[in-house]
């Protein structure tokens, strides 16, 4: 139920030749020069957005490093560095849930984004051959599951009824399968060259031979950002830690515990008298707090550079066309 | 033949397929226990049927109905407040000829969508909240403090500004993709013609992004009663729940959390067919407009 950008898969041809338009960086020579005025205020605005995602990233991760004296005197969140420790992070991670936490949740994206990578290149490769058996009916099959579905309740009580209650595979396979993460990789593997599938089968390859060594080397791009798609939404969940394992905070990944200790107020683990779960328990320092919000951070901030550069050579305008 | 044949990929879409089967199937049949008094200690099949009995108490709880008027009203905020923001980003956007500080900028601005609302509203609350930045500048300046986040009032229009800050961003590829689609030959004959920018913008510009603005105009109606479900779950104790309860948030409180499964599933299933009809009138509408909208006439 996360990170899918909702755009139609059935609905062919909408945005087609991504490419040739403004690629340079040059003005085209009958556009006129833009005025002062106009030119102040984007450059403005397109600073002001930048800074409100940007800038409250900085205070958090500034004060996640601050030492105590330091945030003091800012009277709270710290701005500019003051005094700088990594004592918060060490005090953190020396706290048995936050370890734990951290473990299951990388644990939890790890296997949960091989499983559905398995899962869906396989998928999307077999309905991607042009006119294959059933094709379009299993297409079909997978469509309908974007607009119908049993919703909250009638998933709960199947998932429940199969022994998934207080089970970490009840965090993955229910959300193993995106319909439309298939959806955009068929998109990119119907249009591997068929005349390369074709000499790859002459020499006697299989199609598994074909997707390992053909098709996947070709579409190197959208297999990273299908893969980011599914980590993140793994890396994300909390609801369903909420519906699954609500008590046992042994098993809770690092969202729930964030939710629990900084965004709820509880009592955070490390802090004087902290009791776990006990609401009467001291708040945690801020520094510690915002260290904990820096550790669901940081995995992203590793591996994001990498990958978004890859929205732009048109992994999402493929997702459009399909 | 081509069954035989194309066994190997048929064998590919199995787990696939079986995984969605159980979990997105399987619950459809798991609807039927809206129409009983579902006991999970007998299960499904020998659960008592009582008809439309919890629909009729649905209809007379007056919670049911403040969660559906939170719904249409959060709904319709966030349509009119968000909604046109992508597209006027992607439009400026479009106008920064410098690659470089294009894709900075991109980078920048996709960055929230990859947070999990939990972390969304961890930053709102440093920022905003009763502790959070602006109060302890107001405090330090000695003037009166203001707790947006836990404000029953003003909820609907700081969910909108959560939703933009996370997702606006995100929701300008679709435009630029759609900008990017339009024939430059198209301005320059324009240009030659004497049209200026603005009157290119009017007449070249907004036509050529109009089917893709229609189409996720029809999404967003298609999905108006699924507003936010984490976002307001993680938010509901600290405005309340007469002013944070949507459909989602209601069959979830009142259907699992007190074990009172059936009334929660009634509730679910209220919302899954009012979706459908939406989704089916939104897209007669566009076709109406001459748009293809989700699928052709």
């Amino acid at each position: 139920m996360t990170n899918t950008l909702t755009i139609s898969p059935t609905r062919a041809g909408a945005a087609a030749q991504a490419r040739h338009s403004r690629a340079g960086s040059a003005r085209p020579p009958w556009e006129e020069q833009p005025t002062v005025v106009g030119r102040t205020v984007k450059g403005l605005t397109l600073t002001g957005v930048v800074a409100v995602v940007l800038v409250p990233i900085w205070i958090i991760l500034v004060t996640s490093f601050s030492t105590p004296g330091a945030i003091n005197r800012a009277g709270g969140l710290v701005i500019w560095p003051d005094g700088l420790t990594v004592e918060p992070y060490r005090e953190m991670l020396s706290d048995p849930t936050v370890r734990t936490s951290l473990l299951v949740s990388l644990g939890i994206t790890l296997i949960g984004t091989a499983v559905s990578m398995a899962v869906s290149v396989m998928c999307a490769y077999g309905l991607s051959r042009p006119r294959s058996f059933a094709h379009r009916f299993l297409l079909l099959l997978l469509i309908v599951t974007m607009f119908v579905n049993g919703g909250l309740i009638p998933t709960f009580l199947v998932v429940t009824d199969l022994g998934g209650y207080g089970k970490y595979w009840a965090l993955i396979l229910p959300s193993a399968v995106s319909v439309f993460n298939i959806l955009v990789l068929r998109a990119f593997y119907s249009e591997t060259s068929g005349e390369l599938i074709d000499a790859a089968r002459l020499d006697g390859a299989g199609d598994w031979r074909i997707l390992w060594s053909v098709v996947l080397p070709t579409s190197r791009a959208v297999t990273a950002v299908v893969a980011l798609f599914y980590a993140v939404g793994y890396w994300n969940a909390f609801f369903n830690v909420m519906l699954y394992m609500p008590t046992d905070s042994q098993k809770w990944p690092l969202q729930y515990v964030l939710l629990t200790y900084v965004n709820r107020g509880v009592g955070l683990p490390g802090s004087v008298n902290a009791g776990f779960g006990s609401v009467h328990a001291q708040t945690a320092p801020l520094s510690l707090q915002m260290a904990v919000v820096v550790l669901t951070l940081v995995p992203l901030l590793i591996v994001y550079p990498f990958v978004q550069k890859h929205f732009r050579t048109g992994v999402l305008t493929g997702a459009i066309k399909g | 033949m081509r069954i035989r044949r194309d066994k190997t990929l048929l064998m590919m879409t199995v787990p696939s397929i079986a995984l969605l089967l159980v979990f997105n199937y399987a619950p459809l049949f798991g609807l039927a226990t809206a129409f009983q008094d579902y006991d999970p200690l007998i299960g499904v099949w020998h659960s008592q049927w009582v008809g439309f009995d919890q629909f009729r108490q649905l209809f007379h709880d007056p919670q049911f109905w403040d969660s559906l008027k939170n719904t249409i009203y959060l709904s319709f905020v966030q349509l009119i407040l968000f909604f046109p923001i992508p597209i006027v980003l992607a439009l400026l956007l479009n106008t920064v000829l410098s690659m470089r500080v294009r894709n900075f900028i991109q980078s920048v601005v996709y960055l929230p969508h990859f947070f999990s609302w939990v972390l969304t509203i961890t930053i709102f609350q440093q920022m905003l909240g009763g502790a959070g930045l602006l109060n302890q500048y107001l405090r330090s300046h000695d003037m009166s403090t203001w707790d947006i986040m836990t404000n029953p009032h003003t909820f609907a229009l700081l969910v909108t500004g959560q939703a933009v800050w996370k997702e606006a961003g995100w929701g300008i590829i679709v435009f630029l993709a759609a900008l990017a689609g339009i024939n430059s030959e198209l301005y320059e004959a324009a240009a030659a013609d004497g049209a200026g920018r603005w009157r290119r913008m009017w007449h070249i510009t907004l036509p050529g992004m109009r089917g893709v603005i229609v189409l996720m105009l029809v999404l967003r109606l298609g999905n108006a009663l699924s507003v936010g479900f984490e976002q307001f779950l993680v938010q509901r104790d600290a405005v309340g729940h007469s002013s944070a309860d949507v459909l989602d948030t209601f069959s979830f409180y009142y259907g699992i959390t007190t074990n009172n499964y059936s009334y929660g599933a009634a509730a679910g299933l209220f919302k899954s067919v009012i979706s459908l009809l939406l989704i089916w009138g939104a897209n007669k509408l566009a076709h109406a407009f001459g748009e293809d909208g989700l699928y052709r006439k």
